[in-house]
């Protein structure tokens, strides 16, 4: 790839990252608070559904993580397995998109809907 | 050509690299099967306590501690490139990768008890 | 009188160690017992050195497993249980026995453009750049390089993608970014940035582990990838 769509790559995932870094901080706190006592899906869907603020954070989560694991893995294809060209990156946007769809999916599933 | 072999290996820095690259890899995985999960349980409250049941056998409880663990791995090994690649520094790299490798630690032992 | 167990790569690419013994001696650098092999055992061995003071960057070898210059390595320092294994520099076409062909390495530095290229004649006046200057400080750190191959043999980056540029030549791509004297600049990011340049390193940094001049290559390589995401959202590249 060309030395403008590499820095572009680079500068994507490092942006990612950053997000990440925050989004990744408050998720292991939420999480470590969250299963202390055991889980519910009533309890857990009575305090998400209809969560303005959880829906925004967890698409921007979402978001970011779909765009920064496929770079990650565009490395490690090409380093460890030898898999480089259009064939990898088109596999790797593929993955992008995937991940995106189930992603806000869940989200939707457990921020949406009625309070 | 010779290549590379663990004795060249051996420095603080490839062992943060190695961490980072395989937590990478298995975030990355674990990723799709994670909101494909989420989304699966949120057919109605009967599934999610389903799945939440199924959450509470002590293989798939050690395989949750084990993905915290990663995330946070990934995480302060994350906080450290960008240190790397974004301040300026010389000298205290090896301390970056000790701090990384403590921030995991403790992320995990919390999640532990937690459990 | 105590002796040293000493195993030598002997061949090419195909080959053997073969082991010699060697008189040990108080301050005795790993060259000075590859050159008593060569002087008093088996003149057929084929090594490469030059000035024995670390200047000129020839006699870099892996001594038990890592890259080293072997002047300025004092046996104490590396040898394990009385013995040393030395073999050529990795990541290089060996030509034989301990010597290899450094030219794919020094190819890398004319590909990252590492040739300075003035932009004034003999009829001007100086460039006047402050000891202080930011940027000239940044070029000092990385300056020293004696082109030696130890970064380049201790990166698995170029073992994993053999285009990559390597430690070295975007180093020294990196001392004449901050070279405010150097008018190549534009061409010489296209030149670092890419699959095969700096976007390549992982940070795993055996380079600046290694460095015998202790100059971090690393540091360099993040510099390029700062000013090539710099000069795209200038929306100059």
């Amino acid at each position: 790839m060309s030395a403008r769509g590499e820095t572009i790559l680079w500068l994507a995932q490092r942006a990612s990252a950053a997000v990440l870094a925050l989004c990744v901080m408050v998720h292991l706190v939420t999480i470590v608070f969250a299963v202390q006592g055991g889980l519910s899906a009533a309890e857990i869907l009575g305090r998400t559904r209809g969560s303005v603020v959880g829906l925004v954070f967890y698409a921007t989560f979402v978001i970011a993580a779909a765009v920064h694991a496929p770079i990650g893995l565009r490395a490690t294809l090409g380093e460890w397995l030898g898999w480089r060209g259009a064939s990898r990156d088109v596999a790797l946007v593929l993955f992008a998109i995937g991940l995106a769809v189930l992603g806000l999916r869940a989200v939707a599933g457990v921020f949406g809907g009625a309070a | 050509m010779r290549r590379n072999e663990l004795r060249a290996r051996a420095h603080p820095a490839y062992g943060a690299f190695l961490v980072h690259r395989i937590s990478g890899i298995l975030l990355a995985l674990f990723l799709p099967v994670h909101f494909w999960a989420l989304s699966q349980s949120l057919q109605g409250a009967v599934q999610f306590d389903r799945f939440l049941s199924w959450t509470a056998l002590p293989a798939v409880k050690f395989a949750e501690w084990g993905i915290v663990v990663l995330l946070a791995a990934h995480l302060a090994g994350g906080l450290r490139l960008l240190a790397l690649e974004f301040l300026p520094w010389r000298d205290w790299q090896k301390g970056l990768a000790a701090a990384a490798a403590a921030v995991a630690l403790a992320v995990g032992l919390a999640f532990a008890l937690a459990l | 009188m105590e002796v040293l167990r000493v195993k030598v790569w002997r061949g090419a690419e195909q080959g053997a160690f073969q082991s010699f013994e060697v008189p040990r001696q108080a301050s005795q650098t790993v060259l000075d017992v590859i050159t008593h092999i060569q002087r008093h055992l088996d003149a057929s061995l084929a090594y490469r050195f030059a000035c024995r003071v670390g200047m000129c960057g020839s006699c870099a070898m892996t001594v038990n497993g890592v890259a080293r210059w072997t002047c300025r390595t004092h046996v104490d320092t590396v040898v394990k249980d009385g013995a040393l294994e030395v073999a050529p520099l990795g990541q290089l076409p060996v030509i034989r026995d301990l010597v290899t062909d450094m030219a794919p390495f020094f190819d890398k530095w004319a590909r990252a453009r590492g040739r300075f290229r003035g932009t004034r004649s003999r009829h001007d006046e100086f460039a006047r750049i402050a000891p202080q200057d930011a940027d000239r400080r940044q070029a000092d750190a990385g300056i020293e390089c004696i082109g030696c191959g130890v970064c380049y043999a201790s990166c698995d980056l170029v073992a994993w993608n053999p285009d990559y540029l390597g430690p070295a030549a975007l180093n020294r791509a990196w001392t004449l970014v901050c070279d405010a004297r150097d008018g190549a600049q534009a061409e010489r990011l296209s030149a670092v940035g890419g699959d095969a340049g700096c976007h390549a390193c992982h940070t795993q940094m055996g380079c600046s582990e290694r460095c015998p001049k202790k100059i971090s290559p690393t540091a360099g390589i993040a510099g390029l990838k700062r000013a090539l995401a710099r000069a795209v959202l200038k929306g100059a590249l």
